[in-house]
């Protein structure tokens, strides 16, 4: 039962993803193109999802996160870091760099993989390597120590 | 060029808020695609990596879903050449999880719970992402 909660969860998370048109780079790149505001090209829709997704997940988690517990596990795995370190800046500026350069972030790429995209299949590939690399150098210097410290 | 689409992107974008709201209901888990994908390989700290699969091929399921319903293939262009798509995918992929997160885990979970950390990464990939179209499409070329 948790499974399948966590396959349907994951397809509705899909689905927002394509209804939004964020499983296609192109959109998200248009997005990121601020230079092309003057000309009439820039495509504004990636704020909406963000915004969107936010609001309703700032409001859904006001109520869930008053219940004791989640439904399949015995407490809620949040993050415990607050400060401000380098790697906060350091990985989201190479994660900025990965996702200007093709227009795929890590839940839009596996998405498009369904399409049959080889694109994506490839940046996917490659992903998960750059994942798996920086998760190994993390835990080697014992930065992810605690659970949920990594999102 | 792509229409700017302010309706599918707010439905969508529920969907996704929805997603995230019933992943902490039912596991108390963040839905972060990079968080979750990159604990489907070793070291397996906890017990979750099936239901991290689980999510992923939901992932993967939703254009097909989406193929049968709607009776056609939901986009996906890309003009990279596979020698940018590996050195976007390495990147993005080191960097989200050097960073505690992506577009999803800080874009709409950390910042739905006020995260400082989450709206610095945030404000920083977008940055970043914006500098890079910038570059690669308007001085090195179209």
């Amino acid at each position: 039962m948790p499974l399948i909660a966590q396959f349907l969860i994951g397809l509705l998370f899909g689905s927002g993803l394509v209804i939004s048109g964020m499983s296609n780079p192109e959109k998200v790149l248009n997005f990121l193109d601020l230079a092309a505001i003057p000309s009439g090209g820039w495509d504004p829709s990636l704020a909406l999802v963000m915004a969107g997704g936010a609001v309703v997940t700032f409001l859904g988690y006001k109520l869930i996160l008053k219940r004791e517990r989640p439904l399949f596990d015995t407490q809620f795995h949040l993050s415990q870091v607050k400060n401000i370190d380098a790697p906060i800046i350091v990985g989201p500026a190479i994660f900025g760099a990965g996702w200007g350069l093709a227009g795929f972030c890590p839940g839009p790429a596996f998405t498009a993989i369904g399409t049959g995209s080889t694109s994506a299949i490839l940046f996917v590939i490659a992903m998960l390597a750059g994942m798996v690399a920086a998760r190994l150098l993390a835990l080697r210097q014992q930065r992810i120590a605690a659970p949920g410290a990594a999102k | 060029m792509t229409e700017f689409t302010p309706l599918a992107s707010l439905i969508g974008g529920a969907m996704l808020g929805i997603a995230s709201v019933l992943l902490m209901a039912s596991h108390g888990r963040i839905a972060g695609v990079s968080g979750i994908a990159v604990r489907m390989f070793p070291p397996y700290l906890d017990k979750d990596t099936p239901g991290r699969v689980a999510f992923v091929l939901g992932l993967v399921a939703a254009p097909l879903l989406y193929a049968i319903l709607a009776g056609a293939w939901a986009p996906v262009n890309v003009t990279s050449n596979a020698f940018v798509l590996i050195t976007a995918g390495l990147l993005a992929g080191f960097g989200a999880v050097w960073g505690s997160g992506c577009t999803s885990g800080h874009g709409i979970c950390g910042l739905s719970l006020l995260s400082l950390r989450s709206a610095v990464a945030v404000v920083t990939f977008m940055v970043t992402a914006i500098v890079i179209v910038y570059v690669g499409r308007h001085l090195v070329g179209g």
